[in-house]
């Protein structure tokens, strides 16, 4: 019904501009065609004259309002270093070309208006002026001149890498429909190597973890920091189609492309609360954030740094939001240390870990560090409970007392604690599950101990100090009803003895 | 002035008669045996005036179909709030109403609508619309020939850009929805139809259609280029032709020259969609699938595309320019300021629309060393481009401007040229790109320089040769109230872009920013643009009335040259019929601008140079 109407008053309208137009002209006929040319020419060159006036107050008015948004006024400040750079090259062009419209409109509608058609008027004839002409190139001329240069100079700055022996940090941005995942290198400074046939449900970026840069790099979740003041290169991938990674506070932007890395290197200069603070001097910044919440929180408070996606790559474009904080060094490393490494939290031992087989140095470093201090709380306890500890580590080809390639690093560990609390002597016990011959556990327990007590006197510790005791299946840790249970009773201990 | 042009008339039957070229056509049938019936007449005719307005009309039903796409997402963007169930009757499933009865616009077909909104502008409208039309009407007309120099290849010219609508059209109506990655197409969006429903068969459809189209530009620009080398009448040198011929024939060159490119560029683009190849697509895991090709660039396709696509611009606003040209010189009677200059300005910028195309890529990922080159070449270009505005600016000064509506579309062409120009030299410097690129303002920078410019050198074009084309006028009035409403619309509708775009917000926004917290703010701004939009579209609506009103029952012309102009499109009869000149073509005696020259208001083309007269095209 609505839209009946609609469409009868758009017919009615038109029918009415019509009727106009033909009314004019049957006046026009009466008029007479001098009178007609006179009133034309007398209307449209008011018009002219109304037209450029309001046009470009109106221009002026609008600019003078919406000055906050432009780039490097009021609230709209960059918050990087490169930002200022193309802010400045912005203001001189916007001067520059402003002047510029502003005259030629004034020219272009003043003379309309001046030399409107009248009565006896000759129009002059001057099909060109030499002197005019090269001096209206060469302005023009001049002025891109300085324009290319300020703006290529400032391009190269702003686009350079980072040079052999500087000092940044470097993350991975990896775009995807619809949404981006953050990887940090983590401690060692370097991200890891990817490869995208790697890619599977759990393993989204396709990092490969037989690179041993992968280990240590985390994705975090929701928020992402940045330390202030610090140079970063941000290397930017896609997945699937063309994104960009787009930060509008930092004037940094550039085109996430699969197969095909690209890269933004900026500093940021101002933390989320410096923005904010900057903000907090704006009036349209002190508005309730949400407007159907007077009282609550104002804009300013609310503000956060965004990333947006600027290269459209589906129907979930506009919706590519992440939201990030930049923090001073000291709360960034804080955060630093709150984040997980992603392959040893998600990844290790899993299914399809590459490296389920192998001890990694960074387990080696962390099970010794883990080792000193379980042995040291055993000696210095008095409870009999804290004097035993299982040796988790340390395990037997099947069937067999022979020890694993893999146990050395346990073992090797327990000669350290053996080494540095001469004084003590230990159990070492095994332990099997209830599974086959009670008989048979007992000695297969008993000959497992035996070698490891073997193990750590050929590595000089008096055999005085060790005692080897198989237990078979008599002393379940916890009750053989299932496989795991049952896994967790065969296990090899270590109780410290005095 | 009426009986100025009577007199004008008999001493041009005069000195045709005693100068002309004869080149028998006399001895020929009469008009064309061919155009015996009405199909052959009006619908498969070889006739270039005929074929003119066949692009023009088609180039109208394409500006409707984009401009009302264009309406619907602009109420997405404007109301987002506002319920659009009323559209389901044209859009069907792609309103999906909620339980609460509110209509929502599908986001996958909000990005159709901006992908077709673009397509179709660019290609069917400015290209075809604009340069087919002037090109197909004024060629022969103008440098005295009696049609193209293959009027049956310019015939297939406008069936296969017919065709390419066919099809384009038919993808508007399938289940997956017609291309929705944007006008540019950029794989792999545009090549894994897993990434995206409109990236199936509605992609497949589009690289049909702009092949066809290809084809058609192509015919058409060989047909151009050859008829203007070839087929000028006796003493119509160069240096003598009217603007629109210069504009027109730079135009072709840039066609014929960049055209195929894209072809090639969509066709491997094809080839990777169907074959298997890796030409654009290298290590890409798409919907949890990981694909097995490697070693193919997505810039590759960016550098063939762009070596179309910046060309393209000049191919839609050259033409535009030297309408523009044309219609300011009749109007001002005064002759057009530094026809030589205007010349250069236009080879200038012929050539150096073929060394920029980068400057679209600035954040895409080429090296940006590269880069440097391309802000270079691309400021240069703000040189020719200012000369041809301080020249037009030149023809008005000192002038007898008449204001018709042609008129007032020529200078509302230089207004345009001026703010989108200018807002050009921002994005083409590489460093303030970097800000701006895909954000409202570039949006609003080439919708002024080339859509609002390049519609309003059209408009200018339509108004200025309708008596030439329907043998009647338009209406003034109506005409003067679209100039005015139209120029003010378009701008209420552009000017604010700048300011969202410095913002920062990022153009090709389904919500238009809303879930950002720095692009949420503008909400007022769209609205009042989209309330702008609607007001221009219902303006062009009064146009398009005026338009068939007029071919059937406008003020009928009653003299051969009723603007007072010196070229030779004036000097056939009204309603001419195929071969232009029913007797001698005339010659051509002097350059195009003779307006006001030594106290005579204006001195067509086949009159004699006087005893020691200068001639100021050729004489430059």
């Amino acid at each position: 019904m609505t839209s009946l109407i609609v469409l009868l008053c758009i017919i009615l309208i038109t029918i009415v501009m019509v009727q106009i137009g033909k009314v004019y002209e049957l006046a026009n006929t009466i008029k007479g065609e001098r009178q007609v040319m006179r009133d034309n020419s007398k209307w449209n060159g008011w018009i002219s004259l109304v037209f450029v006036v309001v046009f470009l107050v109106g221009v002026c008015w609008s600019a003078w309002v919406y000055s906050p948004v432009m780039l490097g006024y009021g609230p709209h400040g960059s918050a990087s270093e490169h930002g200022k750079l193309l802010d400045d090259i912005f203001f001189v062009t916007l001067v520059l070309t402003g002047i510029v419209f502003i005259l030629t409109h004034i020219a272009l509608f003043y003379f309309a208006y001046k030399y409107r058609w009248q009565e006896g008027r000759k129009a002059k004839f001057i099909p060109h002026d030499n002197r005019l002409e090269i001096w209206w190139t060469a302005i023009p001329a001049v002025v891109m001149t300085i324009l290319v240069v300020r703006g290529l100079n400032a391009w190269n700055i702003v686009m350079a890498d980072v040079k052999e022996g500087e000092d940044y940090m470097e993350i991975e941005a990896t775009a995807q429909q619809f949404g981006w995942t953050l990887r940090y290198p983590g401690a060692d400074g370097k991200i890891g190597t990817r490869d995208y046939k790697k890619t599977t449900g759990a393993n989204t970026l396709g990092m490969d973890f037989t690179d041993p840069k992968t280990w240590d790099d985390f994705i975090p979740g929701q928020e992402f920091y940045f330390p202030v003041g610090k140079k970063i290169r941000v290397r930017i991938i896609a997945k699937d189609v063309l994104h960009n990674f787009y930060l509008p506070q930092f004037r940094v932007k550039m085109d996430a492309i699969p197969g095909l890395p690209t890269y933004f290197v900026f500093t940021p200069i101002k933390t989320t609360i410096d923005y904010r603070n900057e903000l907090r001097k704006f009036p349209e910044y002190n508005e309730p954030f949400d407007p159907a919440e007077p009282n609550g929180p104002k804009r300013w408070e609310k503000f956060d740094y965004e990333l947006a996606c600027a290269e459209l790559c589906g129907k979930g474009h506009y919706s590519m939001r992440r939201v990030f904080k930049v923090v001073s060094q000291e709360e960034y490393d804080a955060w630093v240390k709150q984040q997980k490494s992603f392959y040893l939290t998600e990844m290790r031992g899993k299914e399809d870990d590459p490296n389920k087989d192998k001890v990694l140095d960074i387990e080696v470093r962390e099970r010794a560090v883990e080792f000193g201090a379980s042995i040291k709380k055993a000696v210095e306890s008095t409870t009999a409970v804290d004097k035993t500890l299982s040796l988790n580590h340390i395990s037997y080809e099947p069937g067999s007392s022979a020890l694993t390639a893999n146990s050395k690093y346990e073992l090797d560990n327990l000669v350290s604690g053996m080494n540095a609390f001469p004084a003590i002597s230990i159990e070492v016990a095994g332990h099997t599950d209830n599974t086959g011959d009670a008989a048979a556990n007992l000695t297969l327990s008993a000959q497992r101990a035996a070698a490891v007590v073997k193990y750590l006197s050929d590595r000089g510790i008096s055999t005085g100090r060790l005692k080897p005791r198989g237990y078979g299946d008599t002393k379940p840790l916890v009750p053989n009803d299932s496989p795991e249970n049952q896994a967790k009773n065969r296990r090899t201990e270590l109780t410290v003895l005095n | 002035m009426a009986n100025v042009t009577n007199v004008a008339d008999t001493l041009e039957d005069q000195l045709t008669q005693e100068l002309g070229y004869d080149d028998h056509f006399h001895e020929h049938h009469h008009g064309d045996k061919f155009q015996s019936n009405f199909l052959t007449k009006y619908i498969f005719s070889t006739d270039h005036k005929i074929i003119g307005r066949q692009f023009l009309i088609t180039g109208i039903f394409w500006a409707f179909i984009g401009a009302a796409m264009s309406i619907v997402f602009r109420l997405q963007l404007g109301f987002p709030e506002a319920d659009m169930a009323w559209l389901r009757p044209i859009l069907g499933k792609w309103i999906q109403v909620n339980e609460a009865g509110i209509g929502k616009l599908d986001p996958e077909f909000y990005y159709s609508l901006v992908t077709m909104h673009g397509t179709i502008l660019v290609f069917f409208v400015l290209t075809a619309g604009l340069s087919g039309t002037f090109a197909n009407l004024l060629i022969p007309l103008q440098i005295g020939a009696r049609d193209m120099a293959s009027p049956l290849l310019n015939a297939f010219s406008y069936w296969f850009f017919f065709l390419a609508g066919v099809v384009m059209f038919i993808s508007l109506f399938l289940s997956t929805g017609p291309f929705s990655g944007g006008w540019t197409a950029y794989p792999p969006l545009s090549a894994l139809p897993q990434a995206s429903d409109g990236s199936g068969a509605g992609m497949t459809m589009w690289i049909v259609s702009m092949s066809l189209f290809v084809v058609s530009s192509l015919l058409g620009g060989i047909n151009y280029i050859t008829t203007i080398l070839n087929l000028r009448t006796k003493g119509m040198s160069l240096w003598r032709m009217p603007l629109p011929m210069w504009a027109i024939f730079v135009t072709a060159i840039l066609g014929v020259l960049s055209f195929p490119v894209l072809l090639s560029g969509v066709l491997l683009l094809m080839f990777d969609r169907s074959m298997g190849t890796s030409f654009y697509l290298s290590e890409i895991v798409v919907g949890g699938q990981i694909l097995d090709r490697i070693g193919g660039s997505p810039i590759l396709f960016q550098h063939l595309f762009w070596f179309l696509g910046h060309p393209e611009v000049y191919i839609i606003i050259l033409p535009a320019m030297g309408i523009v040209s044309e219609v300011l010189s009749v109007s001002a009677r005064k002759p057009i300021f530094g026809y030589t200059a205007m010349v250069f300005s236009i080879l200038a910028i012929g050539f150096l629309a073929f060394i920029v195309w980068a400057h679209h890529m600035f954040m895409s990922g080429v090296n940006p060393f590269i880069s440097n080159f391309f802000v270079i070449f691309t400021l240069i270009i703000a040189v020719p481009s200012a000369v041809k505005v301080f020249n037009w600016i030149g023809t008005i000064y000192g002038s007898n401007f008449r204001f018709t509506s042609a008129s007032l579309f020529s200078i509302g062409f230089v207004s345009m040229f001026i703010s989108g120009g200018l807002t050009g030299i921002f994005l083409g410097n590489s460093a303030i790109d970097i800000p701006l690129h895909d954000t409202y303002f570039v949006v609003a920078h080439f919708h002024i320089v080339m859509g609002v410019a390049a519609f309003f050198g059209m408009f200018a074009g339509v108004y200025h040769w309708f008596p030439k084309m329907f043998g009647r006028f338009m209406n003034e009035t109506m005409g003067k109230i679209h100039f005015w409403g139209t120029i003010l619309g378009a701008y209420a509708i552009f000017w604010p872009m700048h300011y969202t775009g410095m913002a920062g917000v990022p153009r090709r926004y389904y919500d238009g920013g809303a879930s950002f917290d720095a692009f949420r703010h503008f909400q007022d701004l769209n609205q009042f643009i989209t309330v702008a939009a609607i007001f221009v579209f219902f303006l062009q609506i009064l146009f398009i009335v005026n338009f068939f009103y007029s071919i059937f029952s406008g003020k009928k012309m009653t003299t051969k040259n009723p603007w007072g102009a010196n070229s030779l499109e004036w000097t056939t009869p009204i309603n001419a019929g195929h071969g232009n000149w029913p007797g001698n073509i005339p010659t051509v005696q002097r350059w195009a601008y003779d307006y006001g020259k030594g106290g005579e208001e204006f001195i067509p083309q086949y009159i004699p140079l006087k005893e020691g007269e200068h001639d100021h095209g050729e004489g430059h």
